[in-house]
Order: C-alpha cells, then structure tokens, then sequence
C-alpha cells in the first residue's frame, strides 16, 4: 500500500477547483447550470471517501505518524514535502473532509449573486478544503508555514466577493490581522532556521529531526512566543479577536464555516504541534500567561456572545469562548485535558457549522441578522426551530451531546492542574446557557410576528445538509471512542515530549479498579 | 467511636447483573425509544399513535421494574447491589468513566416511582392533552424526560449520573416551554433551565474533585476510600453537591425557577416538578451518603438549607391565589423537608427516601387533581374564581381529599407516617430545627386547608359561562390510583420495612434517645395541625372569598405574593448589573479593544494609513508581502549559511 493518499486527499479538491472554475457558469434564472456545483459536491464526497479510508486504515497502536511521505523540497533551507498523521492530526483531517461537503450542499445557492459567481465560490471552498488538509498533515514546518499563510487567500476571496454589504473591510481587517501573526510566524521560522543550522542537526525544517535540535532557553522562548501570537490570533483568543465576529457577520453562512469550524483550528493545532513539541520548556514556562488568557477568552467571549443582537457576530463570540477552552485544555499538559482539547476541536467542528448553517437558513430566508427582528418562527418553521435548538444545545454542551464530553474533559484537565482554573471556566457553562436559550427564547419563541409568518420551514436540500453534523454530535455524545482511541497516543506522546505527566489521585481508589481498567480489551 | 461508625458505614460493592437483572437496560431503553420515535417521525406522522407507545414504554419499563424489584427482594441482603457495565463511554488517558447501571435497594424504589407515577400520568396526559394539536410531541417529550430521569438514578458514577442529571433539565426546558408561543412559558423555561445550570457547576466541579481526589467518578471506588481523603476535601465535596441539590430540588438560595415552571402543561408539573425531578437533589445526597458521613460541615449546610427552604415554601404557598403555584410552594417545601432529613446521615436518609416516595404519591394525585380542576374551569387557575366544586367534579375532590390528609399529616394516611418521622430526627437533632420542622406542619395545614376550602368548598364564584364537569376515565383513574397510595403509602414503614431495605445502601439508622417518648412529638405535631386547619377554616372558611385579591394587606402577604422577593433580589443582584456589565463589555470589545488592537497593529507594521487603499490594489500588496517573507527567509538562510 504505497499510494501517498495524503497527497491524494489534498490534491483531489484542488485539481477538482480547476475543473470547477473552467466549467461553464453555474447561475440562477433561465440558465440553471448546475453542474459546477454538482462536480464541487462530488469532489468533496470524493475526498471525504479517501479521507475516511485514511481513518479507518490508521493504526491506534501503529507508528506516531502514519501515511508519511517525506520528500526533499528546498535542500539549502532542509525544508521538505513531508506529510503525516497522528491521531491530532488525523482527527483535524477528517472534521475537514466532513464538513466541506456538508458547507458545499448548505451553500448550493449562496454563491450565486457573489461578484464572481457561483464557480469561484466553489473552487475557492475545494482549494480551501486542499490547503487545511495539507496544514494539517504538514510534517516539515517550512511547508505549514507557506500553507499557513496560502489559506488566506482562498478565505480572503470567499469573504471578500460572496459577503454582505461591508465585506471588504472585513476581509481586509482579517487578512491585517493574520498577515501580523503570519509575519511573526515568520520570523520564528527563520529563527528554527538559523537554530538548527548551528546545531549539528544541520538546516533542517523536519518536525522530527527539530525536536532533536537543542535550543537555548531564552531563544526557545522567543520562538515560542513568534509561534503562540500568531496562533493565538488565528485561533481567536482575546484580546486579539476581534476580527472574527466582522469576518463572521460579512460572510456568508459557509464561509464562516470554513473559517470558523476548520481554518481557526490551524491556531490550535498549532500550538499542540509546534509550540509544545518544538519549545516543551517554553511552554511550561508560558503556562500561566496562557492558562490565563485561555480563561479570560472563555468568559470574555461567552458574556460578549449575550450581549450581541446579531446572530452570526454571537456565533462568532460563542467560538471565541470555545477556542478559550481548547486553549486552556492544551496547555493544562495532562492527557484528558489534551484528549479532550482535539475532541473539542472537532466537536465544535460539527457543532458551530450546524449553528452557522442553521442561522444562515434562518437569515437568507428573512433577510436579516438581527435576532430583535425575529419573533416566533418555531409556529412557522418547526424543524429549522428544533435545528437550531440542537445545535444550540450542544454549543451549550449538554451532556448527551459530543461537546460535553470535550469541555468536560477539558474542564477536569484545568481542574487537577489548578482547581481554580476549573472554578473560573466553569461559569461559561452558565453564560453559555444564556446566550444560546435568550437567542432562541427571542428568534424562535412567542407569539409569530408579521414578517416572519410566511417562511418555509427548511427543504429537503438543507435538512440533508445539517443531518450529518446532528446524527455525529449525537453519536459522538455517546460513543466518542472511536476518536478518543486515536488521540490518545498522539496525545500521551505530545505529553511525554513536554514532559509532564498525569497528577496522582490523593487518594487513590482500591487497586481492583485500577487494573481492571487496564485489562479492558477494545472491543 | 468515629472508627466504629467507619467501620459500619455501608460500601458500594455491586457484583454483575445476572437473570431477570440483566434486562436493566430495556427500562432506559423502551422511554428512549419511544422519544426517538416519535420526534424522528414528527409530530404530524405519529399523531395516530403517539400516546399509545408513549404510554406502552413507560408502562413496560414499570413492569420490568416491578420484576426487578421481585429479584432483587428475593436475594440476600449482601447481594442487593449489582451493576451492569454496558460499555466504556469516556476514556482520555487517565480518565475513564463507564455507561454503568447500579441496581440497588435505593435505585429499586426509584424506579418504581418514577415508571410508576410516570405511567399514570403518561395515561392521565392521553385525557389532558387530548385536544392538543402538539400531543405526540407532548409524549415524546414525557419519554424523554423518564428515560433521563432513569440515568439519574441509575448511573454507577457521577459523570453518567451528569447525563440524566442535564438529560430531565432539558426535558423539564421542553416541557414547561412546550406552549412556548406564549413568552411567559418560553421565558419561565429558560429560566428553569439557566438558574438549573448554576447548580451544575457544583455537579461538575464535585465530579471533578471526585476525580482528582479518587482516581474514578465511580461510586464504588469512591466509598470504598472515601474515609482516607481528607476532611477539607469531603466537606468541600459535600457543599458542591449541595449546590447542585439545589439547583435540581428547588431550595434556597436557587428557589426562583419552580414557580415559574408552572406554565407548563399540568401533568408535567405533577411528573417532573413534584413526584420525581426536583427531588433529585435529595437522591443525589443520599447518594453520596459515603462522603456527607465523613463531613459535619456539610451537613449541617444541607440541614440548614433544607430547614430555610420548608419554611421558605410554606409561607409562599399560604398567599398563593393560583393553585398550581400553591401546591408549587408546597413542593418546595416537603422537598425542604426531605433535604433536612438527608442532612441528618444515617439517621435520616431512609426517612428522606421514605417521604420524598409518599410526596410522590400524594403530590402527584393533588397536581393532577388540579388539572381535572382547571380542565373543568375552562383552564382558569385563579382558586378565587373556584368554589363549591365538590359535587361538579366528585371523584376529584374525594381524590384530591385524600392527598390532602396526606399531606398535613393526618393518621393513618402516608403523610403523616413519612413526615412524623423527619419532625422526630429533627429533634433527635436539634431543638431549633425540630421547632421549625414542627411549625412547618402547621403552616402546611393552614395553606392545604385554604386550597381545599377555596377550590372545593365554600360559594361558587366561578366565571360566566363554565360548566364545570368531571373529567375523562383516563383522568380520573390515575387520580383514584394515586389516592389509594397517598392514603396507604404509610405501610412501607410496616415493621421497619423501608428503614431496613435501604440499610445497605446508607447504613444502619442511627437511634437518637428523645428526651420524650416518640409518641409526645407525635401528639404536638398533630396539635400543631390541629391548629393550622382551625385557622385557615376560621380566616378562609368562614368568610366569604373576593374574587379579586384584597390589596391592602400585611407586609408578610406581600411578601409572600412576591415569592419572599427572589426574584426581586436576583433581580437587583445579579441580573441588573450582569446586564449592565454586558452592555459596557460588548462596547468596550466593539471600540475601544478593537480600535487599540487594529491601531497597535497598524502601527506596528506600518499599516494602519494604508488599511483602506489595500482594498482595492489588495492582492498586489498580498503578493508583496508574501514575496517579502520569503526574500526575508532566503536573507537569513544565506546569513547562517555565509
């Protein structure tokens, strides 16, 4: 089996985007061409076939990284088309492969009336699908940096031509804001370069062979730091968010799915891949600072979420709040705090697209963002009404739904390394309660007013669009083994780099448990 | 004797299911089953047939808990507890929590309440919801709320028990909002649900400490170490708990949400607001009965709670004019009763148990009895507009007669054994609780006393135009089903039975020496009644009834009216300046963080004149500021290299 089915599932989407873009204009009215779209749809289906082949072939006892391909790039700088997948990665992969068709099938007729038409938007989503999976199956970090900086071009167009009425200085206010963390990136690139180019290691961009590249303390540092802020902007933490909630609310419905659900968690990832892995003593050293501004992110963005009458600008807070979680379970450095970090990178994933998509069916229908425009729509449009509530109610994490278990597993993270972490973050559980019931109490219930009473409840074409993502937050809420298997050991790797490890219970229960535990076969 | 009693302190020892005990599963499985069907298939689809499997569910679930029960009361004592592990639900490295039934004396007896009462009302619902255009959906959520409401009790740790604990939080939000078109429902329900989550920080933060102080969330190994940890963390945990008793029972300070719950449909406020949600709380403290044995702390805490609540309640509920929100004081109120006990260990856990079954009877019979009224009254709640109801809607009142003796206490019916004996422990305990536990009965038999006088008695003041009339077989045969029990309930305590089932679960009662004969506090307690009845005939019976309520009247009538002012007070508090803070936040984050962030990083890379022309010559200056990160790359490279 020597097929690079990594390469495979990254190149599927952009050769499929040329075909996309040459093929006669998809529109609306007389001509009704369809087949633009449909070869977009089929595309993605494609590689979300090959991906998910990747993920049932990848081997939870098997080798760190699989599906590698390692070739020479740039032989001045060591950099390399290297490709592979841990259990981290391999999960941010498959979100990937998932939701582009779901965004594809959601958006069929938002492209339409864009200023370049329904093709662009297509092939910009396919090339965008492409360029995720390559960052995140990126092994070389010269090659996640140029990725890194490549997916704010599709991003840039598709929130730029296919937004609302002020999507330029949203899509320019977003691209100042990532250019700044890319430039910064930047610099810590070189700065690796120049690190190992003086070790014996010699010039090299391979993840592997830098971990073994010793760094001065207070260089490690430094790097780390050029890493985290772009990260951190890209994720988004506070206080460097607030080009989300303009990007959110210019663009459309599945643009912010793809920025918000699957190019945000570039930052995120990141910091798992590369700021721990790459600077474990910087890492613990920033701990605190981070810690902090995890929680700070957390609450910050839950209260800003209730006081928004916009829906996609909440949205776009209630992410901040849950980006301020999977950072605070990263950098609690103990394994279920970890574990439950990626699990909330891809719960959120399903959770915030079907709240876009949702809110996006909601808005194109009524042709407003405003939730005081609304009034009780769940008379007219039942099944949009219990959508949302879904979809709500596991951005709230409600046990039973997937996202509980990641914040719940995050929160016990932050609570064994300091329970006042846990004590401060677990008020979002509260402020989380309110902003997704007061938006649905005021959009969804009451009486029905005037200007909603005629809207359709949603097609056929959209309910298959959400069903994936509610049937896996359902699933998932019950069955989440088959994703936490595969983290794990990603996981007790990362772990073991740092160099942390799991505190000890106080008290620790009858040994009987604990092996019995053990012992427990995968069944 | 504090090694003594850790010797005798009763630990979670299950062994795995086996028999008629492995069908544990289907009881969870057949309501949930049910709720998927229907809201899968929609409203419109299974409106056919909806009641019926809502109903075939929940009474096959009583069955196969009947039949548990049978198994379980044939075995020895020492093999009373088992748990069926049915697989790993969470494992993330070190943590691992399993989907685990634990069936025990405890878990038996809830079960038989929950799918009990759930059936009765599940067939009470087909006649009351009947004309209801949303009835499947109504079933669907009724399964829903039983299926969660069985997790609860079920789970063998903390986590699992999270699932059911959240699962009837969102059941009860669907049902107290399901007539959500009006914005007094939809608002009440997501208040019950918000001010519910204030309580599950406490569930989360004390399974969370359970984690890191055990190793498990499991009850077994949780009890069986629960004695080594130390006596700050026990007390901590007992207090976290507490909070989520709180939140989940209704008591003070997390009191506000219950009476506004009452908008939902009345079968719902019998179900989940009286016979089996909001006494959770006390399952979950007598549940953990392995950690408040190891901290006087918290226990005096729930005590103390549970002492403010019953008198909390009670005084509400005597100037309540809607009779839901009476008998939803009342509810408040006995479960403050059942808190009190559970605070008092081993001493009063089993007649916590006892009391909070017989209120499930009797509460339930009386909720429902209110639903046959307003079903009669054209929906009205406002006992002004009752009166001399008892020979429009016989079997009601005959029913609704029962749960009131019932609940004052009046020999030989259920109340009067289950509450008797809490009033006792109080005072085994201390005089101050005992007197309020005491002046507690005779509030509640003033304010019983005032819904039975100016529902079924008295002058007719009913609007023009109702007729009321009895209602449907399927209302009336729950209710006749529910009295009988409210007015046999008491046999449970038949030589001890009650005490010595749950013995294993939270140990041996302890025996308090009362400085009188247990049959003086009895005596006093009914004089007590005795004399709140008196009262309430001589201010309620006696005078005719307004039919709007007098305005000019004390301030404790006022003051009761306004829920003893707990809203007023979360209002002022918290919801004020959290809204004001909000206001000011979203403002600061639109202005004053964006314009900083934006002009420092304008600034800093020379960017922020140049902001507005890049619109338009943007993917030139893209282009340049990719080719100058990669001119910047090649510099340093050769710099090293040179």
């Amino acid at each position: 089996m020597n097929l690079p089915l990594l390469t495979i599932a990254l190149l599927l989407p952009v050769l499929g985007a040329v075909v996309v873009a040459v093929l006669p204009q998809a529109g609306h009215g007389t001509s009704r061409v369809a087949l633009p779209k449909q070869v977009a749809l089929g595309v993605s289906l494609l590689t979300l076939a090959v991906v998910g082949y990747v993920g049932i072939a990848f081997d939870t006892d098997g080798a760190r990284y699989q599906f590698t391909e390692t070739h020479e790039w740039i032989r001045v700088f060591g950099a390399h088309y290297a490709l592979g997948v841990d259990g981290i990665g391999m999960t941010l992969v498959l979100m990937t492969a998932i939701l582009t068709p779901v965004v594809i099938l959601a958006s069929w007729y938002d492209g339409d009336d864009g200023r370049w038409g329904a093709n662009a938007f297509f092939a910009w989503i396919l090339v965008l699908e492409g360029l995720s999976i390559c960052v995140f199956a990126a092994t070389d970090v010269f090659l996640f940096y140029v990725v890194f900086e490549a997916t704010l071009i599709p991003i840039y167009f598709l929130i730029g031509g296919f937004g609302g009425p002020r999507r330029s200085p949203a899509a320019v206010k977003f691209l100042i804001y990532n250019l700044l963390g890319g430039l910064l990136m930047l610099a810590a690139v070189v700065g690796l370069y120049v690190v190992s180019a003086r070790s014996a290691v010699g010039p090299t961009y391979l993840l592997s062979e830098l971990t073994t590249v010793p760094i001065e303390q207070s260089t490690a540092r430094w790097l780390f730091v050029g890493f985290f802020v772009a990260f951190a902007i890209k994720a988004p933490m506070v206080p460097v968010h607030t080009w989300l909630p303009d990007a959110a609310e210019e663009g459309s419905a599945g643009t912010s799915v793809m920025l918000v659900s699957i190019l945000d968690k570039i930052g995120t990832f990141g910091m798992i891949r590369f700021c721990l892995q790459l600077f474990p003593e910087a890492s613990q050293w920033a701990t605190p600072v981070v810690l902090t501004l995890a929680v700070v992110s957390v609450l910050w963005g839950a209260l800003a979420a209730i006081g928004q009458d916009n829906i996609p600008r909440l949205i776009a807070y209630t992410s901040v709040s849950h980006f301020g979680f999977i950072v605070l379970g990263i950098f609690v450095l103990n394994s279920y705090g970890q574990t439950g970090s990626t699990l909330y990178m891809f719960n959120h994933g399903m959770s915030t697209a079907a709240l876009f998509l949702v809110a996006g069916f909601l808005i194109r229908r009524r042709g407003s963002q405003l939730i005081s425009d609304y009034g009780g729509v769940e008379k007219v449009a039942p099944v949009l009404a219990a959508m949302l509530l879904v979809a709500g109610l596991s951005s709230l994490s409600l046990p039973g739904l997937s996202p509980f278990i990641s914040e719940f597993l995050v929160l016990q993270g932050a609570f064994a390394h300091g329970w006042w972490w846990a004590a401060a973050a677990v008020l979002g559980i509260v402020l989380a309660a309110l902003y997704i019931l007061l938006m649905y109490q005021r959009t969804m219930t009451g009486p029905t007013v005037p200007s909603v009473a005629g809207l359709k409840d949603l097609d056929v074409r959209e309910v298959a669009a959400l069903a994936p993502l509610v049937l896996l937050i359902v699933v998932l809420g019950f069955f989440p083994q088959p994703l936490t298997s595969m983290i794990d050991p990603a996981v007790a790797a990362t772990l073991e780099q740092v160099g942390a490890t799991d505190p000890a219970p106080t008290v620790p229960s009858a040994p009987s448990e604990a092996a019995a535990t053990e012992q427990e076969s995968p069944e | 004797m504090n090694v003594a009693l850790q010797e005798t302190l009763p630990v979670v020892e299950p062994s795995a299911t086996s028999g008629a005990l492995s069908l544990l599963w289907v009881i969870i499985a057949l309501p949930a089953l049910g709720a998927t069907v229907i809201l899968l298939l929609g409203n419109r689809r299974t409106s056919g047939f909806a009641h019926l499997l809502g109903c075939a569910t929940v009474v096959g679930s009583f069955v196969l808990s009947l039949v548990c029960f049978v198994t379980l009361l044939g075995r020895g004592e020492e093999e009373r507890q088992v748990v069926q592990k049915l697989y790993t639900w969470v494992e993330a490295g070190s943590f691992s929590a399993d989907f685990a039934l634990l069936y025990d004396p405890l878990s038996a007896l809830f079960l038989l309440l929950i799918t009990g009462v759930g059936s009765l009302i599940h067939v009470y619902s087909v006649g009351y919801m009947e004309h209801d255009a949303r009835r499947a959906r109504f079933f669907a959520y009724l399964n829903l709320f039983v299926a969660a409401m069985l997790v609860l009790v079920l789970a063998d740790n903390y986590l699992l028990m999270f699932l059911g604990w959240e699962g009837v939080g969102l059941a009860s939000y669907l049902l107290i909002g399901f007539w959500q078109h009006k914005p007094s429902a939809a608002v009440a329900a997501k208040k019950a649900f918000v001010v519910n989550r204030v309580g599950d920080i406490g569930m989360a933060l004390g399974t969370m400490l359970v984690f890191t102080t055990f190793g498990t969330v499991a009850f077994a190994g949780v009890s069986a170490a629960a004695g080594e940890a130390s006596q700050t963390t026990m007390t901590v945990l007992g207090l976290l708990f507490l909070l989520a008793a709180c939140g989940k029972s209704a008591q003070v300070p997390l009191q506000s949400w219950l009476l506004d719950a009452m908008e939902g449909p009345t079968p719902v406020s019998a179900l989940i607001h009286a016979a089996t949600m909001v006494t959770a709380g006390v399952y979950l403290v007598v549940r953990s009965n392995f950690i408040y044995d190891h901290t006087e702390a918290a226990q005096t805490a729930v005590v103390v709670v549970g002492t403010v609540t019953l008198l909390w309640g009670a005084v509400i509920g005597c100037a309540k004019d809607d009779i839901k929100k009476a008998l939803a004081g009342s509810t408040m109120s006995q479960i403050g009763y059942m808190m009190l006990a559970a605070g008092l260990g081993p001493a009063g856990y089993a007649f916590a148990i006892f009391h909070l079954l017989t209120h499930g009877f009797f509460k339930a019979n009386m909720f429902l009895g209110a639903g046959s009224v307003m079903h009669a009254m054209d929906d009205d709640v406002d006992m002004r507009h009752y009166g001399a109801l008892q020979k429009a809607v016989p079997v009601t009142f005959l029913t609704f007669a029962l749960g009131y003796l019932a609940i004052i206490g009046v020999p030989p019916f259920a109340g009067f054994w289950s509450k008797d004996k809490i009033i006792e422990a109080a005072f085994g305990e201390n005089l101050v609780v005992g007197t309020a536990a005491l002046l507690g009965a005779g509030i509640t038999a003033f304010y019983m006393t005032r819904v039975m006088l100016m529902t079924f008695l008295g002058s007719k003041r009913w609007e023009r135009g109702v007729h009321p009339h009895e209602s449907p077989k399927t209302m009336t045969v729950p209710l006749v089903v529910l009295a009988a029990l409210s007015a046999v309930g008491g046999l449970l305590l038949l030589g001890d039975w009650v005490v010595e089932w749950l013995a294993p679960v939270v140990g041996a009662e302890e025996h308090h020496e009362l400085a009188v004969p247990p049959i003086v506090v009895s005596l006093v307690v009914l004089l007590v009644v005795a004399a709140g009845v008196g009262l309430a005939v001589a201010l309620v019976g006696r005078r005719e009834v307004p039919r709007t309520a007098p305005t000019s009247v004390s301030f404790v009538t006022r003051a009761a009216r306004a829920d003893l002012y707990g809203d007023a007070i979360n209002e002022g508090l918290l919801m004020r300046p959290g809204d004001s803070f909000v206001r000011g936040l979203v403002s600061f984050d639109d202005h004053t963080l964006d314009g900083a962030v934006s002009g420092t990083g304008g600034a800093f890379g020379g960017l922020s004149s140049t902001f507005r022309r890049m619109q338009t010559g943007f993917v030139r200056s893209y282009a340049l500021s990719l080719l100058l990160g990669a001119l910047l790359v090649v510099v340093a490279m050769l710099a090293v290299n040179l």
